[in-house]
């Protein structure tokens, strides 16, 4: 590891605090999900992925899609975090003539990749990078993550096929497995169990991880693919509105924003200890 | 026209290594060609629309020039979203072609008729929109949409149909082709309905009219000037198009007049509204539809007064 395993607690943290600074007084939704994907985008963008703050339209760093674009506000902080961009421009997030949308724009700012919003839609973009990427004999890699609910789109299953069978092992899926989507728990509204044995049987290589531990995280992706020949997808276990004890596995925060000056410092204070 | 079409991406795909070919597993006997000539850019999508554009997006993000190919409905509108956010929301160089414009399947019902595609895809930004009416057009129309830089979609017909250009002429997306002057009326043909109204120009002609002739086979952005000159030199203007009377080649010459300082007649010529019921050749739906020749040229003699 690059950093210490102090040192990524604390961008985790920063990145939460950042979370709720930006959306709190916009009253931007999808807190919840930012929350579950954070501990991940930490580890990806401070060990993982092969990138420069410095040159991020390098033609040989890896890409990272945001197909979950709803959570932006965990996107945009942790690429503040990161350093593609001051942190003064996060406080342009969901504001009147702001340049950070509420769904990341390709190109909003240093580092977005992509335009996401609608789901379904990060993954076949991937595959098409991919793709290109192994025409060109590149060692650039492209990494999506995908949230739980997105994976009932039909297009993500078509592009997990398509991945599958042209062998594309320069591509890595994430899935923030946080198990609450829009209206209910991913049990109740379509369940997507059995996952692993689904990506498996789609010929990709699959891994299970704990999505906040920073540790197995990264040992999970530290060397890829996880096997040569197939694409690569880590199911991460979340929780949804992880690091606030009143936000976590609660459907409400897949909308709320942080309303009473109490709520805010509450979670705050928590976020501090994580 | 699609043999016209694969020819010349041919050879195009030869001197441009970015381009690759993308298919919903559609286009048997036509696009094996290049398939074997380039087999590394040749990618099978299988049947699955959604990624295939998906996959078009993320290779012109990458540098390629990615063209999706498949029978229009399936290319053009079972994927719209994925046109819409992906290709033309991020303003990508991706080409849609799409084949079996208008009735160029008319046995497989409305499935597989594209009749509603240009007015659906006319309101996307970014997006050019070619119409080619004959296989020079379509030659011409291939190499300039290629040469553009952001979205196109092409619509070609099938095989077979005859060249109404005697030669090549210099195709600019977004001009109007004048294939003959006049001065008593225009007459504006966009695609595959190019023969036929060739026909009926030559009908009314020999009733002693003075027509203007143009191909449109731009039909976004649409060629404003074109319009304007024939409202302004000529005294009435017909539209000629195998697709719905909503939204295609008509509204957006509608859209050009309405906002004339003077009324100019002005009358569609196109498929009503409803998704046709009946089955059979080309030559027998255009019939029911009012687009043989004959037709075309009656309804015109029927509407303009000298």
């Amino acid at each position: 590891m690059r950093n210490s395993l102090e040192e990524l607690k604390k961008h985790a943290r920063n990145i939460r605090r950042s979370v709720i600074e930006i959306s709190t007084p916009v009253k931007s939704s999808h807190t919840g999900g930012s929350f579950s994907a954070v501990d991940l985008l930490a580890v990806l963008y401070f060990e993982i992925l092969k990138i420069d703050p410095k040159k991020p339209q390098d033609s040989l760093r890896d890409i990272f899609v945001y197909s979950k674009g709803h959570s932006s506000s965990a996107f945009y902080s942790t690429l503040a975090e990161r350093g593609f961009f001051n942190r003064k421009i996060l406080e342009e997030y969901y504001r009147d003539g702001g340049r950070l949308p509420g769904h990341p724009v390709r190109n909003c700012a240093p580092g977005v990749e992509v335009s996401s919003g609608s789901l379904g839609h990060g993954l076949p973009m991937a595959v098409g990078m991919a793709v290109a990427r192994k025409y060109d004999k590149s060692p650039s890699r492209v990494f999506a993550m995908l949230s739980d609910g997105e994976c009932d789109e039909g297009s993500v299953w078509e592009a997990i096929m398509f991945s599958g069978f042209h062998k594309l092992d320069n591509l890595i899926a994430i899935v923030d497995y946080n198990k609450i989507q829009s209206l209910g728990s991913v049990k109740e509204v379509l369940n997507l169990e059995p996952l692993k044995a689904k990506w498996q049987a789609f010929n990709w290589a699959v891994k299970e991880v704990d999505g906040h531990n920073l540790a197995k995280i990264y040992h999970s992706l530290k060397k890829l693919p996880f096997q040569k020949g197939k694409p690569s997808v880590l199911i991460a276990n979340t929780v949804k509105g992880r690091g606030v004890s009143f936000m976590e596995n609660k459907l409400a925060w897949h909308y709320r924003s942080l309303d009473t000056p109490e709520e805010y410092k509450q979670a705050m204070k928590e976020i501090e200890k994580s | 026209m699609r043999t016209a079409f694969i020819k010349t991406l041919i050879e195009l795909a030869g001197q441009d290594e970015r381009i690759f070919f993308l298919t919903g597993d559609l286009g048997y006997g036509v696009v094996e060609s290049f398939r074997d000539q380039f087999p590394k850019r040749f990618i099978n999508m299988g049947v699955a629309e959604q990624n295939m554009v998906g996959t078009a997006a993320g290779l012109a993000m990458s540098g390629k020039i990615p063209i999706t190919y498949s029978i229009v409905t399936f290319v053009a509108l079972r994927p719209l979203e994925f046109i819409r956010n992906d290709v033309c929301y991020q303003n990508l160089n991706v080409k849609i072609v799409g084949v079996g414009a208008g009735f160029s399947y008319p046995q497989y019902a409305a499935t597989h008729q594209a009749i509603d595609d240009v007015a659906i895809l006319r309101i996307l930004p970014n997006l050019v929109i070619l119409n080619p009416g004959d296989p020079i057009e379509t030659r011409l129309a291939t190499i300039a949409a290629l040469k553009h830089v952001g979205p196109v979609y092409i619509r070609i017909g099938k095989k077979g149909e005859p060249n109404v250009h005697k030669k090549d002429f210099p195709f600019v997306i977004g001009k109007a082709v004048t294939i003959k002057n006049g001065k008593d009326f225009t007459v504006i043909a966009t695609g595959n309905i190019l023969e036929n109204t060739a026909k009926a120009v030559a009908l009314l002609e020999k009733s002693g009219f003075s027509v203007r002739f143009l191909s449109m086979p731009t039909i976004k952005p649409i060629d404003q000037e074109a319009i304007k000159g024939a409202a302004k030199e000529t005294k009435a203007i017909f539209t000629v198009e195998e697709t719905f009377d909503i939204g295609g080649l008509g509204t957006a010459t509608a859209e050009v007049l309405a906002e004339l300082s003077f009324k100019k007649f002005f009358k569609k010529i196109a498929i009503p509204n409803h998704y046709p019921k009946e089955i059979g050749s080309q030559n027998y739906l255009r019939g029911i539809y009012g687009l043989q020749p004959d037709q075309i040229a009656a309804t015109i003699k029927q509407y303009f007064k000298k």
